[in-house]
């Protein structure tokens, strides 16, 4: 655990050294916060339902960005190398790098407090859907980098890592436009991968452990897939 | 301590690691020469547990680099080939990073003694990417002596440095061995004879030849050989030094250069362990001819290298 620590500690600070975590921070500031005050001003209903329904929009952008260099960039410089001749294994790194990129996340959506906060001020909001609300983006943000951390993991290059893992998001968040058209058993299959149906119930003000599974499992899918191709360069 | 037994390491039908066996005792320097490609940094990886072996095995510190890889890896310094830093970091903060997964005690102490041991104590603070390349270099070598571990592997460590730093990095090296067992690799000559108390040479993933620097030069010569340069014909001259007693051969013109100023140059070889200079040069007197030079040669290094290099190229080509 302390090698995970760590690792975990070296990326969130190399993370603020560059410009990268301020220029997507801003960008999904600014983003979140055009979304918030178009639903707000268009419904006139003190409530998150609207922004947190759409976050996921800017997530499929923004989230890629920022698990794009987890990986690929100590595999391009070379450092995966010096961290691997030393005791430290490779469940232990990955698992270091997904918990930098969660909390640069919670940074960014702690930033976001504000808008309910707003409504706090002005409105008398219903707080447990804001709750819940939350407690699904988080997810659905750990979900998300989890798969970018994997394609981060195939690759030496950012750019590739950056498409590659915006492509098998778009994948998940279309899957159950596909799977109503598909019908049938095979659809209903392909409908329960998307990450959007499990989605519907969080800004509802309803946690369903099946969603929180499925988020979980995607989180972990991601960790157990980039551990396996860090250590698939032994068989290579 | 590190043992090496009949490693063998494949990559896809490409064999880059073909049978090598060797020891590095404690407190040994060991140089790891070879030409580029001949399988020093592969067989250093395997060393340091980032690439599995295909065959044979290998031993740090009495544990197995393949099935004890964690408990190997923390007795191991190691500088990969393109020293790998954080370019972001501080020279202090990296260190720190590479101190807390080395588990190293009393962490703070220990970077100031790295930092202290590769010069590069003066440059604590300064961001890692706006270092030259030997300054780089240094880091690394700090990185690897951090925790002070008992074996240092270094992979082409002065590769990228300026002269005097070279000579600094050497001075180092040589000063690690006796409390570190050392594994050198590199592909410049002098340096091993200035650093190793003793040499490996690989070629095409294969151990050449193994000794020491004065028993691999004196294996290789075979015989003794004597340079002189004589004012004189040729012909004369060479009919004169094979009357010597002892000369086995004499060639004429032997390192190439064109004779100037009617000046010639040869090289004698006579049997190991006779001493022909005094008669050598008395012959050349008495036959009337001028002798301006008279020194014992040495087949270099580099020489020997090229030999065992090469032959081993022909070997398989034939």
């Amino acid at each position: 655990m302390r090698n995970v620590w760590a690792v975990a500690q070296r990326e969130l600070r190399s993370y603020f050294l560059s410009p990268l975590a301020y220029v997507v921070i801003a960008l999904f500031l600014a983003l979140s916060g055009y979304l918030f005050a178009l639903i707000l001003s268009s419904g006139r209903e003190a409530s998150l339902r609207g922004l947190v329904q759409n976050v996921s929009v800017l997530y499929l952008f923004i989230i890629p960005a920022i698990s794009m260099r987890l990986l690929s960039e100590e595999q391009h410089t070379g450092t995966v190398e010096l961290l691997l001749t030393n005791p430290v294994q490779e469940w232990e790194i990955v698992t270091g790098k997904f918990l930098a990129s969660i909390m640069l996340v919670l940074v960014m959506l702690g930033f976001t407090l504000l808008f309910p906060a707003f409504l706090f001020i002005f409105g008398s909001p219903d707080r447990g859907p804001m709750i819940t609300g939350y407690v699904g983006i988080i997810l659905q943000a750990a979900a998300f980098l989890s798969i970018g951390l994997w394609a981060s993991s195939l690759t030496k290059n950012q750019i590739v890592a950056y498409i590659v893992s915006f492509a098998v998001l778009l994948v998940f968040w279309l899957s159950d436009n596909l799977g109503q058209f598909l019908g049938g058993t095979i659809g209903q299959i392909v409908s329960y991968t998307s990450v959007n149906s499990h989605f519907q119930s969080f800004p509802q003000g309803v946690i369903q452990s099946n969603d929180v599974i499925y988020y979980l499992t995607l989180v972990i899918a991601g960790i157990v897939l980039s551990t396996l191709s860090l250590q698939s360069r032994r068989y290579r | 301590m590190i043992r090496v037994e009949h490693l063998t390491k494949n990559y896809g039908p490409r064999v880059a690691v073909a049978d090598i066996t060797f020891d590095v005792g404690q407190g040994e320097v060991l140089g790891f020469l070879g030409p580029n490609g001949a399988g020093k940094t592969t067989t250093m990886r395997i060393l340091t547990g980032y690439l599995p072996p295909s065959g044979g095995r290998a031993e740090v510190e009495g544990f197995d680099v393949a099935t004890q890889s964690l408990q190997a890896r923390a007795k191991i310094g190691y500088l990969p080939e393109t020293v790998p830093l954080y370019s972001d970091m501080s020279v202090r903060s990296y260190l720190d990073f590479m101190g807390k997964i080395k588990a190293v005690k009393d962490r703070r102490r220990e970077v100031d003694r790295a930092m202290e041991k590769a010069r590069i104590a003066n440059r604590a603070g300064d961001q890692i990417g706006k270092l030259s390349k030997g300054l780089r270099q240094r880091v690394g070598l700090a990185q690897a002596l951090l925790g002070d571990p008992p074996v240092l592997i270094l992979d082409e460590p002065t590769s990228g440095l300026d002269p005097k730093q070279i000579i600094e990095v050497r001075h180092l090296i040589k000063s690690l061995g006796g409390e570190h067992t050392v594994i050198l690799s590199t592909h410049i000559l002098p340096e091993v004879a200035a650093t190793c108390s003793r040499i490996v040479i690989i070629s095409n993933g294969r151990v050449v030849a193994e000794d020491t620097p004065e028993n691999l030069d004196r294996r290789l010569k075979g015989a003794e050989s004597i340079a002189l340069t004589v004012r004189g014909p040729r012909d004369q001259v060479t009919k004169v030094l094979k009357g010597v007693p002892h000369v086995t051969s004499v060639l004429a013109d032997a390192d190439g250069m064109a004779p100037a100023n009617g000046l010639g140059s040869f090289t004698v070889q006579s049997a190991v362990g006779a001493d022909i200079r005094e008669a050598l040069a008395s012959a050349v007197v008495s036959g009337g001819f001028g002798l301006m030079e008279l020194k014992p040669a040495h087949l270099s290094l580099e020489e020997i290298f090229l030999q065992l290099t090469t032959n081993d190229t022909a070997e398989e080509e034939s």
